[in-house]
């Protein structure tokens, strides 16, 4: 970390730390908008962040289909230098040469992993790694630029990373960490738009994806402070509704298992999920208590 | 009549036209007595002045008898005919200054249901401090209590809790020991001269007897035969002096003025009485605690962890320690008394004697069982501390009679649900191209690193977006989020009330307060067992059907395009008063059904 002199460092300096989905399952299948449109996007909105201000810093972590890492850490010092070829600046030909680096590996370790059903991205470990590294930067002294979090996301929710996203979501609520997210897949995910509810950070879904650009520098460039004065899109509602074991329908109520928390849509005589067996219906279980009232008595 | 009583000749009726039977009354202020003069006539008549409720007379002139009428609360009268008007004259001064006087104790024997136990006057001034800063709490007792719909007692009776517990705590627990530690009584010092004064009260000394059990044995075994009393206390407070003295060696003072003076040396050394009893305590503790090889793990060996004390911190010593009190023990023995709260009563806390008897006594019941438990605790320590050292870990499993569960992998669960909602987006975007589905893994690696290699030759597409789509994202942003707002708005922070105009807007909410107050004292009256309580649903069911009413002209007075809500809002409240309605007309036919009942049964 570069020591710069507390006092520069203001309410208004971010750390802003891009999960950046590249999920090739999704890319390919991605028709609205080609993965080359999408790094411009990002790259150009990274360097409008750096722009912003000379201490902001931003980090880019890769989520891929079989792992993640850190491909940009505007902090350190090798991203500094690179080839200026005249096309680019060397932030983005550092960024593209690690992705590319990323990719590779990522296709390596994806020949000895069985495929999963869905085609997710590795979510829960960028969010994870994300984490670590603002952990890292709470840690560095007292004078630290405000983080927070920035989920580009295209491929579904992955329900094997469920609870990996959830624990994530609740450490970076603790931590007062916002997640950020910015979904371009076809359907809501419901991971993000929870994790942006809970940390109290800004779920939005483009609906015109070649103006990705604009989305992100309107909703997402404000740093922390002044949030407080802006109005973000606000989610109109978020579904907390749970969905029933049995039928997978979104229910308003429910039974619910007293030992496993698994939910129905209606009365089952023994849990599906844990197998535990439920008592007998209102009725019976209130005579059943009159009989024991009264036993002591005679 | 100087004594208060009034002797006459009547003739005693049970109603106007008995020809009455003669004998003399007698009045007092508090009764009225009839002894009829053939003493085997049953007419007697004692009965006490406040079951009169009303008394009438004939007057003066008209040609009927001179005649008293005392009618009774439950509704018999008793009629005395008088031998002359004077007779009557003097009577009837006579039962009116005794009615007068059992109207000043409203106390009716039928009545005493009523919960009217006068408040006293702590309770009303804190009544009316209560009125005085809640406005709403003011409105409702105008409304209610001046308007005679509740009683004063019944309103404040739904209130108790906000009168504060004050009233009833002061019930028969027993003043335990203040909590200021004994250390704070301090010398105080006049400035001019060396001399310090201490001052000591009884309490005091209960406190150090308690406290100090060294002392208190100390007490008993010098005074009054070896030294005064005075000489006692003097010592002590010169030990104590010592303790508190500020410098660093009042260890070593100490330690020197104990060789010098025996007695005093009973001071300033530890408390052997303690000491045994702390070692009997720590027999009763867990064996396989060991706070010795804890020691050094934290703090706890700095002494008094630092805590200022008298304006110093202490400092130790190792080579007098034998002479110091840290602060924690001086505090643990003072909330071990405080816990142990207080044997002695207040009474006798007269002077120092009387308290070190009375602690004695108390302790030696104490003492007695604690020696012969003190056998058996060590037979029981000896077997704990076999017991203890079983370590659970290294004993085998017990079976106990566990069902196991069959949990299933929740991935089932989202795999599948997750599954439908592909489902439903393939059959959505289904033709979009198909071709790039079915593409293989290394494909779609490949086609992605093409891009991204794509990117690293030609740069960022220029320009990033186009004007047209900036412009477009913008006022969708725009349009979302000032849509969301006005939505948010209107179901969070704007409720309907405030569009109400003003007058409309407080009548409700008054409306709906008073009714709550209603409501809650008519369902409390239920069932109705008194006939008192039988008035009072009366009274309410009256007021809330005005409530109703006025509720009824509110909605009719609103402008066209709000009364829908106002509608809406009156509702819930219409519905209370209504349930309220039924149950009241149900009760009222059950009850009837019920006498006609038990009428029919009787005949």
């Amino acid at each position: 970390m570069t020591s710069v002199p507390s006092k520069l460092y203001s309410d208004d300096v971010s750390l802003v730390v891009v999960l950046l989905d590249t999920n090739p399952f999704f890319w390919t299948a991605s028709s609205s908008l080609p993965f080359s449109q999408f790094l411009s996007h990002v790259m150009a909105f990274v360097n409008s962040i750096l722009l912003l201000n000379q201490l902001n810093q931003v980090v880019v972590i890769a989520s891929g289909y079989n792992t993640c890492d850190y491909i940009y850490d505007s902090s350190s010092d090798a991203s500094q230098l690179g080839l200026e070829n005249g096309k680019m600046p060397s932030l983005y030909s550092n960024l593209l040469q690690k992705l590319e680096d990323f990719m590779i590996k990522d296709e390596k370790l994806g020949k000895e992993q069985s495929q999963r059903a869905i085609k997710s991205s590795l979510l829960s470990g960028s969010m994870s790694m994300a984490l670590c590294y603002i952990q890292r930067v709470f840690r560095s002294g007292p004078f630290h630029p405000q983080p927070r979090i920035l989920c580009l996301q295209g491929s579904p929710d992955g329900p094997e990373q469920y609870v990996a996203v959830m624990n994530a979501i609740f450490s970076a609520q603790r931590s007062m960490v916002p997640i950020d997210s910015c979904y371009v897949g076809a359907h809501n995910s419901a991971f993000l738009q929870q994790a942006s509810y809970i940390t109290g950070g800004v779920y939005v879904k483009p609906q015109h994806l070649d103006g990705l650009f604009q989305y992100l520098t309107t909703v997402f460039a404000t740093d922390l402070h002044s949030r407080s004065f802006i109005q973000l899109p606000r989610p109109a509602g978020v579904d907390f509704r749970a969905s029933c074991f049995c039928h997978k329908t979104t229910i308003d109520m429910g039974y619910i298992c007293s030992v496993c928390l698994s939910i129905f849509c209606n009365h089952h005589k023994k849990c599906s999920t844990c197998g535990s067996v439920f008592g007998q219906a209102q009725s019976d279980t209130s005579s059943a208590s009159d009989l024991k009232r009264k036993a002591p008595e005679t | 009549m100087a004594s208060g009583q009034v002797s006459k000749r009547v003739k005693f009726k049970s109603s106007v036209k008995d020809p009455g039977t003669p004998g003399r009354l007698f009045l007092t202020l508090e009764r009225l007595m009839f002894k009829p003069n053939s003493p085997n006539s049953a007419t007697k008549l004692n009965m006490e002045f406040r079951f009169v409720k009303n008394h009438k007379y004939t007057k003066e002139g008209s040609n009927k008898a001179p005649m008293l009428n005392l009618t009774s609360s439950q509704g018999v009268s008793y009629i005395f005919e008088f031998e002359s008007y004077d007779d009557l004259h003097v009577c009837k001064e006579c039962v009116g200054k005794a009615l007068s006087k059992t109207g000043e104790t409203p106390k009716p024997i039928d009545t005493s249901e009523v919960p009217s136990e006068q408040p006293s006057t702590e309770e009303l001034l804190l009544r009316m401090n209560m009125l005085r800063e809640n406005g709403e709490l003011q409105k409702l007792h105008m409304r209610f209590v001046s308007d005679g719909i509740l009683t004063e007692a019944e309103f404040w009776a739904t209130r108790k809790k906000l009168l504060g517990g004050n009233f009833s705590k002061k019930s028969k627990q027993r003043t335990g020991l203040k909590s200021f530690v004994l250390s704070d009584t301090k010398p105080s010092t006049d400035g001019r001269t060396n001399k310090v004064t201490f001052t000591l009260t009884p309490e005091i000394v209960r406190e150090v007897f308690a406290e100090k059990p060294a002392v208190h044995q100390a007490y008993l075994n010098l005074v009054p035969r070896k030294m005064s009393e005075r000489d006692f206390w003097s010592k002590y407070c010169r030990a104590e002096y010592l303790h508190h003295a500020k410098n660093a060696n009042a260890g070593a003072a100490a330690a020197a003025e104990a060789a010098e003076d025996e007695e005093l040396a009973l001071f300033l050394k530890p408390d052997d009485i303690l000491a045994s009893e702390t070692r009997r305590k720590i027999r009763c503790v867990d064996p396989t605690l060991d706070m010795e090889a804890d020691e050094g793990d934290d703090y706890t060996h700095l002494p008094d962890h630092g805590i200022v004390r008298d304006g110093s911190k202490e400092i130790t010593e190792s080579q007098h320690e034998h002479y110091r009190r840290t602060l924690s023990q001086e505090l643990n023995r003072h909330a071990a008394v405080v816990l142990q709260g207080t044997p002695i009563d207040e009474e006798q806390l007269k002077d120092t004697q009387t308290v070190a008897e009375a602690l004695k006594l108390s302790k030696q019941g104490e003492n007695a069982s604690n020696e012969e438990t003190d056998m058996n605790t060590n037979q029981d320590r000896l077997s704990r501390i076999s017991k203890m050292i079983e370590i659970d870990d290294l004993q085998a499993s017990s079976d106990l009679p566990l069902a196991p569960l069959s949990i299933k992998d929740p991935r089932d669960y989202f795999d599948s649900q997750q599954a439908t909602a592909l489902k439903n987006s393939r059959d959505t975007s289904i033709g979009n191209d198909p071709v790039k589905r079915i593409l293989s893994t290394e494909e779609s690696y490949a086609s992605l690193r093409d891009s991204i290699s794509h990117v690293k030759t030609t740069g960022l597409i220029n320009p990033i977006i186009t004007p047209e789509a900036a412009v477009k994202v913008l006022s969708v942003l725009t349009h979302n989020i000032s849509s969301t707002k006005y939505d948010i708005g209107k179901n969070h922070g704007l409720s309907f009330l405030d569009t109400l105009p003003n007058t409309s807007k407080e009548e409700l909410l008054y409306h709906w307060t008073s009714l709550q107050e209603l409501l809650r004292h008519y369902w409390s009256s239920y069932p109705i067992t008194t006939a008192y309580l039988y008035t009072k649903v009366s009274r309410l069911k009256d007021a809330m059907s005005k409530i109703d009413s006025q509720l009824q002209e509110l909605k009719e007075s609103v402008q066209s395009d709000l009364r829908h809500q106002v509608t809406l809002l009156v509702r819930p409240m219409q519905q209370a008063i209504e349930a309220a309605m039924q149950h009241h007309d149900a009760e009222l036919q059950k009850r009837s059904a019920r006498s006609g009942e038990r009428s029919n049964g009787y005949t």
